[in-house]
């Protein structure tokens, strides 16, 4: 069927921030589906508050909305823009839910705007629970036992009649939030209070445990036609229990016979169809591992994040085709991409085995729940093909970046038998790597099995490389031996381990004795037809299927797979750059591992290598194409730390050198460097013990932030005030020894700014400088930023600019820097100094319009920014207001303090844009997902330390007309100033307490910040924890506080009595 | 594991390594097959009599080999060439490994190829002749052995029925002619409740006629249609006298009854994911093929037939159907395993048009008929 005419102009909803359950895939299926609809002639409309995004860049779109995702907002845009059609489904939940409410207020109809794709009857039926199981009962198709409750009586109830354990799913929620696995009444009660709290339904689905089934999903498409295919099916390394999301995933299924196979298909094509979808779907299943028995688990009626993983499994791109099919083409009538000779209706058929590992943030925080469940806990994932599971999973393994290059975790040794039994049984983030350990302590397959319920098929293979592991040990630089490790992806690292020597060694020896990987092609179809594909895995096989052109051409290394503090918008910057090296003749080439982002679709550059980020695997690529140079500035900490081993190997790396980059990140040269400048930054001292800690505490005088000086990304790092909470720390957060130091730093208390420019070594421009809602102390990744800076003197910023400039120059900066500072006290400190792309390059690119990724790629290449057109120094400031605000995933990581510090915690990021602060404010904040209030209640406990500051907001907040509550201290300080307030117990002794308020919903903002010291079970803990779950604001930096307060007062109007008149007397 | 040898009639030599049984010797054509599951079910397709199948899916064997997913009692293959071959299955109908069954049915195989590459060259050069040897000696020897061994012409001869038999059931009667079938043919028929005798490839039509049937299906088979001369013969003979249903080699057949031809091609279509296109309803199909012949494009129009499916890559035939009378065939695999049941109906189709002209409704042959005689 030829595509639609009498549409032209198509609204398209993206999926807003990152969170966990919903992440970096939406960008690549959003890019796809706008550069889909465009590639048709329509004009394309998008509206997204991710400004971290490549879909959000004025090229890929006619007109890009970057306002808040919410019906008022997107209402606005529709009577603006008058849309013929809105396409929700490449939008994830946020835009289905979008499209579902834009309807229901009759904005849709209003404005004659159609839905395109699949409808919201059909969406309706497979998001809403009781529908969705009324329609399997109607097609008899089988579904575990289960009903919907809206209280905890009637789950309770269900429960007793059917058995434990029992499953809990709230309705029309992300990535399963705050669902859970209970085996008794206990906790089956406090889920379903949990899971009705956070489900906009008010509902949860309490169902039959079929945990230990085997889980399968199948991606499947639709056309207008009725053409239904599947492009992928998955097979899940964890049985059903742990979160699809949570789960090691690998494609093809592996354990399933032809007939499992189609009866599965059968089953799936049928879903799609009975649900008239139009475009993607994914279908889970749980099959019993001993029958034919299945179960329907769930059915997604859009593209997601297993679609995003499916498409680069296979390299059949669903999100393209799946926007094309909304627009009215049928399967059979557009190519395949990838072979550009065949037909979209076309089952892909692999020659090769993929896996997924999600990305845990438990490096993070250390406190989380690292049980797995059916709530989602990944932040991101890594992908790797092998040409078989073994290489495919090892390679998945070495590309997580956890600290390990393989099936081994050192300090698992430690772990008792019993203890290892334990784990074993309860899914966890590290499983494999206790399964690993099992084996290498002997532990039987069957036990194993019985523990874990993972296929046996699946077991034996890890038994096999444990084995494997065992005999290379005995048998070092053994020739054939490692051929076979090789193929069955062993990394040089861990033959270093077995034979007790170093990585370069073992690589240097088997280039020499030529054990090298080649290259394989994906291309849909297992090399039946001819590709051009320029997607390539290695293996070590016979023939290689890439090879170098003669052009010139540059490696780009991405940054792997999105984690907290290292996310999508390091993969921004890397598209940027591979697009600016095609720009200026280069053919640019990509390594990267992350299957949710734009940079790992093979369109985006010349040559996509999907490969772990380690040396070895970099190193191979390099020696097949001979580049100019490899780029590492984007590719955040993943890439920055290949720096020395690609230098010594020697690599030319573009741009910034690596003395600059260690000058940066060597605490010594960089205390020199700015003692040189003479360029000011907070008092720095190291200790070795906790009596010099003591003393040199008092040398730098407190406050003070103390970290230890072997983590990285702020962990353990903590603000201490006083002796006493030195020594606390000291004792019980660190081991402290000579070689594993403690950093003490001053902590002053000031406005933190941020600044990223661009250098050419020479002139060093800098589009933009941000000011921090909260004050130094709080992660710059988790502070409101503002652009331009609103309280900053003129005097102070050419300051910033003047330190920016200098050590831009005085390390030769060659391409980005970030540097930022903080104003205490009237004079400007230098705090961290990154020579690379930052988290807020994105941002600043999009709201000052300067191209800095493309720019700073530029200068790697030769070119100067003179002669592109630049002078050094601040570029004049935009007058619209833009806020980036952080956005957290705090509701899916049960037992995770959300209380903002020197560790980063948020997991995305909205922006706010319009002409004064307070209306900016104002979006970012509704678009990261917080409610403004004009009127109700606010619930106030603060640390001492903060109680007269505390009592400034309350006076403001009740001057707007909100009532006060607040803990007998802070109760206190606002009595004395005469204000009403209402004192709450704290937790301890009493039965209705501070919890109670919280629970039922009497505020609308707790305002909490930390006491000192931070033990995380304080009541302070669980007050914040209690607010997350009930889904209520809470607000643990005055800082943010007083910016909302501000919003609402600009909003609202407040209510005061006219002055009295002094009476003359006569 | 011993070291195995894959040698190709241009001389490529591909190291492995053994498994499964002996060597026989034996050279075959080497096709490769694109499915990702259902090599039980390739395993034991008779169309692949005389082949070596080299499977492009790396992991063959993962869930073992059990005892319902034959599609005949005896593999007619002769080699099976893996990228790897598991030996710990795992499934809950395994029975045993790949490897034990094709030592058990004294079929060779090897594993441990670049078997992407393999595909690769037969992708470019077409379909060729290769022998799996176990030691390097007499190379040149070897490959002359290779290109002067003229592949077989009788394979379905080979795997036909040798006689007549009857799997009774009380519904239509439908007699099924043998030239290699697949189960999968036989198990639509008799689900759908008919009494199905099976007949030898070279039974005439006349005993064909005496047996009453209500529906003729000619089975898959293996080779080249042109070599199978009784099958044309009879089904120059039946047409007209009873509706007749054709599947692959029984769809060439039928279309070479009919005065089209037939042709080679480059490296076949063998896998479970070939889309077609189902000309009268616009929709499309995913299915399951295995053939090296097709019935070309261009001959059909000078017969009565009408192509009705036609593959959507290449543009082949797919199907076709007598402008007049209760005959159609098509040259994919509607009885799928393996590979996707996509194109089950027809079975309901044929039952449908054996209906129609044994109640004597008015059916497009009697149409003709009528027409003529008025």
């Amino acid at each position: 069927m030829p595509k639609r005419t009498d549409i032209r102009r198509i609204l398209v909803i993206g999926s807003g921030p990152i969170i966990i359950g919903q992440a970096a895939e939406f960008d690549y299926s959003g890019t796809q589906a706008c550069q889909a609809l465009k590639e048709e002639g329509y004009q394309v409309i998008l509206a997204n508050s991710n400004p971290a995004t490549i879909m959000t860049d004025d090229t890929i779109a006619d007109v890009v909305y970057m306002e808040p995702l919410t019906p008022e907002f997107l209402s606005k845009i529709i009577r603006k823009e008058r849309p013929d059609a809105l396409l929700a489904t490449l939008g994830g939940q946020t835009g289905l839910n979008l499209a579902t409410e834009l309807d229901q207020r009759g904005v849709l109809q209003q404005y004659n705007v159609e839905l395109l794709g699949t409808n919201l009857e059909a969406i309706e039926k497979a998001e809403d629970r009781e529908l969705f199981r009324q329609l399997m009962i109607d097609l008899n198709e089988p579904i575990p036992e289960s009903t919907i409750v809206s209280t905890v009586e009637d789950a309770v109830q269900f429960a007793n009649k059917i058995g434990y354990p029992i499953i809990v799913r709230p309705a029309y929620t992300l990535g399963g939030t705050g669902g859970g696995m209970c085996d008794d009444e206990q906790s089956l009660i406090e889920t379903v209070q949990n899971g009705l709290a956070v489900s906009p339904a008010n509902q949860c689905l309490i169902e039959r445990n079929i945990a230990g089934y085997k889980e399968v999903e199948y991606e499947v498409m639709r056309d207008s036609n009725d053409n239904a295919i599947v492009v992928c099916n998955m097979e899940n390394f964890d049985p059903v229990g742990v979160h699809t999301g949570d789960s090691i995933v690998v494609a093809p299924s592996q354990t399933l016979s032809d007939r499992e196979y189609q009866m599965l298909r059968d089953v799936s094509l049928k879903l799609i169809r009975e649900l008239n979808i139009e475009g993607g779907c994914n279908v889970q299943l749980a099959l019993n591992p001993n029958s034919f028995q299945y179960y329907v688990i769930e059915v997604n009626p859009r593209v997601s994040r297993s679609s995003a993983l499916a498409s680069k499994a296979t390299g059949y791109p669903i999100a393209k085709l799946a926007a094309k099919i909304s627009v009215g083409l049928t399967l059979d009538e557009m190519k395949n991409p990838v072979t550009g000779r065949t037909y979209a209706h076309f089952e892909p058929s692999l020659d090769y085995v993929v896996t997924k590992i999600p990305r845990w943030p438990f490096d993070k925080f250390q406190a989380a729940n690292r049980t797995l469940g059916t709530q989602m806990k990944a932040t991101g994932e890594v992908m790797a093909i092998g040409r078989n599971f073994e290489e495919s999973l090892q390679k998945a393994v070495r590309s997580l970046e956890i600290g390990t290059h393989e099936l081994y975790i050192p300090k698992l040794r430690q772990l008792a038998n019993t203890e290892l039994l334990k784990r074993l049984q309860k899914a966890d983030d590290e499983r494999l790597f206790l399964i690993a350990e099992a084996f290498r302590r002997e532990f039987k397959l069957e036990e194993i099995f019985n523990l874990t319920q993972i296929d046996y098929w699946f077991l034996h293979k890890l038994e096999d490389l444990i084995n494997l592991e065992q005999q290379l040990k005995t048998q070092p630089w053994n020739y054939d031996l490692t051929v076979i490790a090789k193929r069955l992806g062993f990394s040089d690292q861990t033959l270093a381990r077995l034979w007790d020597t170093e990585e370069k060694f073992i690589y240097d020896w088997r280039l020499e004795e030529h054990i090298n990987p080649v290259y394989k092609m994906v291309d849909t179809c297992a090399a039946e037809f001819e590709s051009e594909t320029p997607y390539f895995y290695s293996t070590y096989e016979q023939e290689t299927e890439s090879f170098a052109s003669n052009r010139k051409k540059v490696v780009v290394l991405g940054s792997g797979p999105i984690r907290i503090g290292q996310g999508i918008e390091f993969d921004y910057a890397t598209v940027h750059s591979v697009l600016a090296l095609k720009e200026a003749g280069y053919e640019a080439i990509i390594i990267n591992n992350n299957p949710e982002t734009v940079s790992t679709d093979f369109h985006i550059s010349d040559k996509l290598y999907f490969e772990p980020l380690t040396i070895e695997d970099v190193m191979h690529v390099i020696n097949l194409e001979q580049p100019e140079g490899v780029i590492v500035q984007f590719g955040g900490q993943t890439a920055i730390s290949l720096v020395d081993d690609l230098v010594e190997r020697g690599v030319e790396i573009l741009g910034t050198s690596k003395t600059a980059i260690d000058c940066a990140e060597d605490r010594d040269q960089f205390e020199q460097m700015l003692e040189k400048l003479n360029i000011a930054r907070p008092k720095a001292k190291i200790a070795t013990s906790k009596e010099e800690a003591i003393g040199l505490a008092r040398e730098v005088g407190y406050p003070i932030l103390v970290r230890p000086s072997y983590v990285l990304g702020g962990r353990a790092m903590e603000i201490v005030y006083e002796e006493r909470d030195l020594n606390r720390y000291m004792e019980e957060a660190v081991n402290v020894h000579p070689n594993r130091p403690v950093l003490i730093d001053r902590y002053l208390v000031g406005q933190e700014l941020e600044v990223d420019a661009i250098s050419d070594g020479e002139t060093v421009v800098i589009p933009g400088m941000m000011e921090h809602i909260e004050r130094a102390g709080v992660h710059s990744g988790d502070s409101i930023a503002v652009y331009p800076t609103q309280s900053i003197p003129e005097s102070v910023k050419q300051t910033c600019a003047q330190i920016t400039t200098e050590i831009a120059k005085e390390l030769n900066v060659k391409g980005l820097i970030n540097i930022q500072f903080v104003y205490h006290e009237g004079k400007v400190y230098v705090l961290e100094v990154n020579p690379r792309s930052s988290r807020t390059v994105p941002f600043l690119s999009k709201v000052t319009g300067v191209t800095m990724a493309n720019l700073a790629t530029q200068i790697m290449l030769g070119r100067t920014l003179a002669d592109l057109g630049y002078r050094s120094g601040l570029i004049e400031e935009d007058s619209t207001i833009s806020v980036k605000v952080p956005v957290f995933s705090f509701e899916k990581l049960r037992s995770v303090d959300i209380t903002l510090g020197p560790e980063m915690k948020s997991t995305g990021e909205v922006i706010g844009r319009d002409n004064t602060l307070e209306k900016a404010l104002y979006k970012g904040i509704i678009a990261s997902g917080l409610k403004v209030p004009t009127e109700g209640a606010v619930l106030l406990t603060v640390a001492d330390q903060d109680k007269q500051e505390m009592v400034n907001l309350a006076t403001r907040f009740h001057a707007l007309g909100f009532q006060l509550y607040a803990t007998t201290g802070s109760a206190n300080v606002i009595k004395q100033q005469g204000l009403p307030v209402e004192e709450v117990n704290k937790i301890a002794d009493h039965k209705r307490n501070i919890l109670n308020v919280i629970e039922e919903g009497r505020v609308q903002f707790v305002i909490n910040t930390l006491s000192r010291g931070k033990q995380t079970h304080t009541d302070g803990f669980k007050i914040r924890r209690e607010a997350v779950e009930h889904g209520i604001a809470c607000l643990t930096s005055l800082d943010t506080a007083e910016a909302i307060l501000t919003v609402i007062e600009s909003m609202s109007f407040s209510a005061s009595p006219m002055p009295k008149q002094e009476v003359v007397t006569v | 594991m011993s070291k195995r040898y894959l040698l190709l009639e241009d001389g490529t030599i591909y190291e492995g390594r053994a498994f499964g049984a002996e060597l026989n010797d034996y050279v075959g054509e080497v096709v490769f097959q694109t499915g990702m599951t259902g090599y039980q079910e390739t395993l034991s397709d008779p169309s692949y009599c005389g082949q070596m199948v080299v499977m492009t899916y790396p992991l063959i064997g993962n869930y073992g080999i059990n005892r319902d997913d034959f599609e005949t009692v005896r593999p007619a293959l002769k080699a099976l060439i893996v990228k790897e071959a598991e030996n710990d299955p795992s499934n809950f109908r395994s029975e045993m490994s790949i490897s034990q069954f094709l030592s058990q049915k004294g079929i060779p195989g090897i594993e441990g190829i670049d078997t992407r590459s393999l595909v690769k060259k037969i992708r470019r050069s077409g379909t060729m002749k290769g022998i799996l040897i176990d030691d390097l000696a007499n190379l040149d020897q070897v490959i002359n052995h290779v290109k002067q061994t003229a592949l077989p012409k009788d394979q379905v001869s080979q795997v036909s029925a040798v006689k007549p038999y009857v799997v009774p059931g009380r519904g239509l009667r439908v007699v099924l002619v043998d030239y290699g079938m697949k189960h999968g043919i036989l198990r639509e028929l008799t689900e759908r409740g008919c009494h199905v005798t099976v007949v030898p490839y070279d039974t005439t039509a006349d005993e064909v006629m005496q047996l009453q049937p209500d529906g003729i299906m000619l089975s898959n088979g293996p080779g080249d249609p042109k070599d199978v001369l009784q099958g044309i013969d009879l089904v120059e003979e039946l047409v007209g006298k009873v509706p007749i249903f054709g599947i692959c080699l029984g769809h060439q057949l039928i279309s070479l009854a009919c005065g089209a031809n037939t042709e080679r091609l480059k490296f076949g279509h063998r896998g479970a994911n070939h889309p077609v296109k189902v000309i009268e309803t616009g929709e499309a199909w995913m299915t399951s093929q295995n053939h090296g012949y097709t019935v070309s494009t261009e001959s059909i129009k000078h017969t009565k037939l009408k192509v009705t499916h036609q593959a959507i890559n290449d543009g082949s035939v797919e199907g076709v159907e007598h402008e007049s009378l209760p005959i159609f065939s098509v040259q994919f695999h509607p009885e799928s395993s393996p590979g996707p049941s996509d194109a089950n109906i027809l079975f309901d189709q044929f039952l449908n048009m054996m209906k129609e002209n044994k109640l004597g409704g008015v059916t497009s042959c009697q149409k003709e008929q009528i027409f003529v005689g008025s």
